[in-house]
């Protein structure tokens, strides 16, 4: 077949909106773009289990103990899928791996903030994962078929965790003043930077086109970052905390809040390797995997040796 | 001693037991030595932290004096919890957590065996759920120490070190006291002298199939049946209780 040809039958099938499968023929950028965006996804997953897991030895009853573990586990799992999704276009975890832990990767800035107390594990459950959900539904019809899947699994667990950071909430907020204070703390210090998971403005964002075309994405870092806005604050009303924004106003003409822009200065730092924790969390990475290379030789070492003897029986 | 009180002591040390084994197996999560392990090792911290909050609600509830089970966890001092001292021993490499943790599975393997039989049908419920999970941990955690003693040379060495340093915490698994006499009087709690055989047994295997030596005439360290401990457990608290002794009347 000529390159038009397949080029032809990739279009096709964009149109009638059927998935891509690994054997499929398709365009170098899109599946560039899919390594790129897969593997941001998986990384983001090992590290968020950095700033989660920071309070599993603190976490202030048995039953939230428990909750947090299964949660960052379930964390650790989306990373194993979407690295095996990442596989199927052709490049190795190891090279994967070896991006992120020099740098050149990126992975989601969310978790370049610290978690300083138990209520920022609630709002990170509640307003992150909330984020993250609503970027992600739409990647459940995501045009790459074994992304598609993978999310589809994701997102179940996704709406899980985002009821139990809810629920941590809840308690802090209808519990004591001090408990309380802690939440609108919390919620003070994660509104925007949850705001910044959307993306940079619709105007600014570079890779956003082509994602539309390919049906990688279906709607806009804006349009997101606004229902993600009118889903919140009634939730935010709910709990008797207040939203730290002055300008937050609902605005009957467009049927949604007004609200002020995240600082995308401050954002932009982050990204590029200025937030609180980027150090730290790329430092922890590299310590497991620099002090796991022992165990992972020695697993390899013995696998050898009894491939050895059952060759010689 | 009451059989009653017998029975919440005896309770109350299984619950140590597992919560502090859980609270330092989680110290791993997330800093694993690849992602699959990361996993496995969180899998069962989870499973061992459930077991340990089951048996101190029951604890809790045999106690009768209104605590619940985080009570118990948040607000008792090093020298009222009486976990096994080989429990709160440090992490270190990863050859340690596993020889540690392969210890006390295969320990925990024929233990919740025989306490599945308890006349107790709480204890015996915990056990039986138990004996699944552990089963899967046993599985694991050999496989772990069978590759770390004939894989590698740094690999052996480092789970050779694990076995000579943890050994002397072995013998605390196994003692008896008033407590124990009372409650298998009733056919409610184990004997632990048929748990050490079939241990001993096991592991000695487990040892010479990994090529690795099995300690001689170690003398064991004891204590944690009177609430003695090394002294890593007083961390280990002032880390897990900080939050609920900070706010003492929150619910959370």
């Amino acid at each position: 077949m000529e390159l038009n040809k397949f080029e032809d039958v990739f279009e096709g099938k964009l149109a009638k909106n059927e998935m891509v499968e690994p054997k499929d023929w398709m365009p170098d950028n899109y599946r560039k773009h899919l390594i790129r965006q897969i593997s941001q996804h998986a990384h983001s997953e090992i590290v968020g289990m950095l700033p989660e897991g920071n309070w599993i030895t603190r976490a202030p009853s048995l039953r939230s103990k428990v909750v947090l573990l299964a949660k960052v586990q379930d964390e650790g799992g989306h990373g194993l899928y979407l690295y095996t999704a990442a596989e199927t276009l052709g490049v190795s975890r190891d090279e994967l791996l070896n991006n992120l832990h020099t740098g050149k990767a990126k992975y989601s800035s969310i978790f370049n903030y610290p978690t300083l107390t138990w209520a920022d594990i609630g709002a990170v459950g509640w307003l992150v994962d909330g984020a993250a959900i609503m970027n992600q539904v739409m990647l459940q019809r995501t045009s790459y078929g074994p992304y598609a899947r993978a999310m589809v699994r994701i997102c179940k667990e996704e709406s899980f965790h985002q009821r139990q950071g809810f629920e941590i909430m809840t308690r802090l907020a209808f519990g004591t003043e001090d408990q309380k204070a802690m939440a609108q703390d919390a919620l003070n210090r994660w509104w925007y930077p949850t705001m910044m998971m959307f993306g940079p403005p619709d105007a600014e964002s570079p890779n956003s086109e082509n994602a539309m075309k390919w049906r990688i994405k279906r709607e806009t870092n804006d349009q997101l970052r606004q229902k993600f806005v009118n889903q919140t604050v009634p939730q935010v009303e709910y709990l008797g905390l207040t939203v730290p924004d002055a300008n937050l106003k609902w605005n009957e003409a467009k049927k949604g809040y007004d609200y002020s822009e995240p600082n995308w200065v401050e954002f932009k730092n982050v990204i590029s390797g200025n937030g609180p924790c980027n150090k730290e969390r790329l430092a922890a990475r590299n310590k497991a995997h620099d002090e796991g290379a022992w165990v992972r030789e020695a697993a390899q070492a013995f696998a050898k040796k009894r491939k050895e003897v059952y060759a010689a029986a | 001693m009451t059989t009653q009180e017998a029975l919440f002591q005896y309770t109350l040390r299984l619950g140590d037991t597992n919560l502090i084994l859980g609270q330092r197996l989680s110290e791993w999560t997330g800093h694993g030595p690849f992602l699959e392990e990361d996993l496995a090792l969180t899998n069962i911290a989870l499973d061992i932290t459930g077991t340990a909050k089951s048996l101190l609600e029951y604890a809790a509830t045999l106690e009768g004096k209104g605590r619940t089970e985080d009570d118990l966890a948040y607000f008792r001092n090093d020298r009222q919890y009486f976990n096994a001292q080989i429990t709160e021993q440090p992490n270190g490499d990863y050859a340690r957590t596993i020889v540690r943790q392969a210890i006390i599975d295969c320990f925990d393997f024929y233990f919740y065996t025989e306490l599945a039989k308890s006349k107790d049908e709480t204890l015996a419920g915990i056990a039986q759920k138990s004996i699944k999970e552990v089963t899967y941990h046993l599985r694991h955690t050999s496989s772990w120490v069978e590759r770390f003693g004939d894989g590698t040379e740094e690999s052996h060495n480092k789970a050779q070190t694990a076995v000579n340093e943890l050994w002397q915490y072995t013998g605390e698994l196994f003692e008896m006291n008033e407590v124990d006499a009372i409650l298998i009087k009733e056919g409610i709690a184990v004997d632990l002298k048929i748990v050490k055989e079939k241990w001993e047994k096991h592991i000695t295997e487990l040892l010479e199939k990994s090529t690795l030596t099995k300690p001689e005439n170690v003398f064991m360290q004891t204590g944690s049946r009177k609430g003695i401990h090394t002294e890593h457990l007083a961390y280990i608290l002032a880390e897990m209780q900080a939050l609920p002794r900070m706010f003492p009347d929150a619910k959370w």
